[in-house]
């Protein structure tokens, strides 16, 4: 077994192989591998016994199921209505200047993506932003500065 | 008009009571129709933003027949300008579950789920915790019941009841019809209650209280106290319960800024008001008071004189054009119509007469969408292009 099917079977252990269980399953293996595969989703579908178009469709609804290869960190950066009006577009250059890279793109060396995402629920301590799990409130540049270099210090950069 | 309604400041979610498990054993020993009634007369009513009486949920619940039922507890909190319900998981998570329980038990379910959005997948250890807890203690006193945390994956629309259901049985979020209602055919098809987290927050408050002291908090239809998240320009934003019936004015008086010219109630789904309609309008459910009434799920936004109203909308209809879950024309094709509307009567590539257009068109998706996403577009559509007409022009 490749690790994905071990990491799929794993996972369908702890979840369970019904319809029901595809959500968890599939936020399971975003966790792991930063995006879904084709072959994970086909895999999926082979070790819960349903159609992989099913698989497909559900994965597809939700954006944080990314089909697209993600950064080891995916930062979303809130751009609903409050953060938009406490700076977010300042905060989004700041990113963008330090990692070099454009919104919705990963970084070459695979270590971080940079999404828009929508109100993340921190309107009153707006500008706000998730670096994968983690939450980060009340930004400015310059605090956004030191969150950043925090992370790339946690990969060995600079 | 004068207001005649000061802004009333209430301390009961929050506060810390250290006696769940006696609210839970003593709700456990009373008849089922006790609570119900007692819950009735409270006129709690869902938090959650469609303002359903809670006690009837629960009578018509525990009345549907069925070999299997569920309690789930909706905290999916996606409206923008919304960030009540996280605390309340977060300091006072004993009084949603305690809440779960005595329904589970009224209504004779087995299993509760919490639908937790992705967003907020860093509770979930802590949440986890305090469910284990709660577990414990059921099983000491022998009461069959179990809670399981479902997570989000970033779907606005999975908020909406029937939408929440389809996500949790793997499928994409798309809202079903309505009828048959959750009561009768929720989760897997079977009879589900589903609340908000205040709600059931209130629901604790409710049991331990009774409910003549929430019922005195309020006014006529809007009885009891409630979870506001303030946000925007106002010197104080964060989380305040106030008692329901307050008047704009007052509201205004004490969170803006001195230079608020429009609050929108209610999150992008709700309404905004301009400064001079403050006196009118009253916050609570329909159907009180004189003026105009708001209903809200706590989303109180304050906008100042900088701020541009047309930003404001299209910053919305993005969102709900991104939101959307596609499955109905009105609202898939309207969505994205209005936007594109508006920025074309802004860069003059049509009449400002195209806004009446544009008006119909979000009357159109009212009557015509499946859901609420589509049907409440034109609240902040209509209410924020009658009212600032020259913005969306010049
Ligand atoms: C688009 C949409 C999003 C919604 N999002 C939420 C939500 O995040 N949380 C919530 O409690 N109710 C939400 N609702 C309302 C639910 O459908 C439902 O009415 C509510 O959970 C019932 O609980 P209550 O009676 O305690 O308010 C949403 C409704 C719609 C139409
Ligand atoms: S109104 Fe919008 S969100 Fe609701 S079912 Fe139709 S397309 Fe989906």
């Amino acid at each position: 077994m490749n690790p994905i099917q071990t990491l799929i079977k794993e996972l369908a252990d702890v979840h369970g192989r019904r319809r029901e269980s595809i959500l968890p399953i599939l936020q399971g293996v975003v966790e792991q591998e930063k995006y879904l595969s084709e072959d994970s989703m086909v895999e999926i579908a082979r070790e819960i016994d349903i159609p992989a178009s099913d698989v497909y469709g559900t994965a597809t609804f939700y954006s944080f199921l990314e089909a697209k290869k993600m950064g080891k960190y995916v930062i979303r950066v809130c751009k609903t209505i409050t953060c938009s009006m406490k700076g977010k577009n300042q905060v989004l250059l700041t990113i963008q200047e330090m990692l070099k890279i454009k919104l919705g793109d990963t970084t070459p060396d695979k270590r971080f993506t940079i999404l828009e995402t929508n109100c993340l629920g921190w309107c009153h301590k707006a500008p706000a932003m998730l670096i994968n799990d983690e939450v980060y409130t009340e930004l400015t540049p310059e605090k956004v500065r030191e969150i950043l270099s925090s992370y790339m210090k946690k990969n060995g950069q600079i | 008009m004068e207001s005649i309604h000061q802004l009333k400041r209430a301390d009961f979610i929050f506060r810390n009571e250290n006696d769940w498990e006696k609210i839970l054993g003593n709700a456990l020993k009373r008849k089922n129709q006790d609570i119900i009634k007692e819950l009735i007369s409270s006129e709690l009513k869902g938090r959650g933003g469609a303002g359903f009486p809670t006690g009837l949920k629960w009578k018509f619940a525990s009345e549907a027949e069925a070999d299997e039922k569920f309690i789930i507890c909706n905290a999916d909190e996606g409206e923008p300008g919304t960030f009540k319900d996280r605390e309340i998981l977060t300091k006072v998570p004993y009084k949603v579950l305690t809440a779960m329980a005595v329904c589970a038990n009224i209504i004779g379910a087995k299993k509760g789920f919490i639908y937790l959005r992705g967003e907020y997948k860093f509770l979930k250890e802590e949440l986890n915790k305090a469910i284990d807890e709660f577990h414990y203690y059921c099983n000491e006193i022998n009461f069959d019941f179990t809670i399981k945390i479902f997570m989000g994956s970033g779907a606005y629309v999975c908020g909406e009841e029937t939408a929440l259901f389809e996500s949790m049985e793997g499928k994409r979020g798309e809202p079903r019809n309505k009828p048959p209602f959750p009561t009768i055919k929720g989760y897997m098809g079977k009879p589900t209650v589903i609340n908000n987290v205040e709600t059931l927050a209130h629901v604790f408050t409710i049991l331990k209280y009774g409910a003549k002291k929430f019922y005195d908090l309020g006014v006529q239809y809007s009885r009891g106290t409630k979870l506001f998240s303030v946000s925007g320009d106002t010197p104080k934003p964060g989380i305040y319960e106030l008692e329901l019936g307050m008047s704009l004015q007052d509201f205004v008086y004490e969170f803006g800024d001195g230079d608020t010219k429009a609050v929108q109630v209610g999150g992008a789904s709700g309404f905004l008001v301009p400064r001079k309609n403050f006196k009118d309008a009253a916050i609570g459910f329909k159907g009180k008071l004189t003026g105009i009434s708001l209903p809200t799920g706590g989303s109180m936004m304050l906008f100042n004189s900088s701020r541009s109203m047309f930003n404001v909308l299209d910053n919305y209809l993005k969102f709900f054009r991104e939101e959307s879950c596609g499955q109905c024309t009105p609202c898939r094709v309207g969505c994205q119509q209005l936007q594109m509307g508006i920025k074309a009567v802004k860069r003059g590539e049509k009449p400002s007469s195209y806004l009446t257009k544009l008006l119909r068109l979000a009357e159109t998706m009212q009557l015509a969408a499946k859901c609420g996403l589509g049907q409440s577009v034109a609240n902040s559509f209509s209410s924020i292009v009658d009212n600032f007409h020259e913005e969306m022009i010049y």
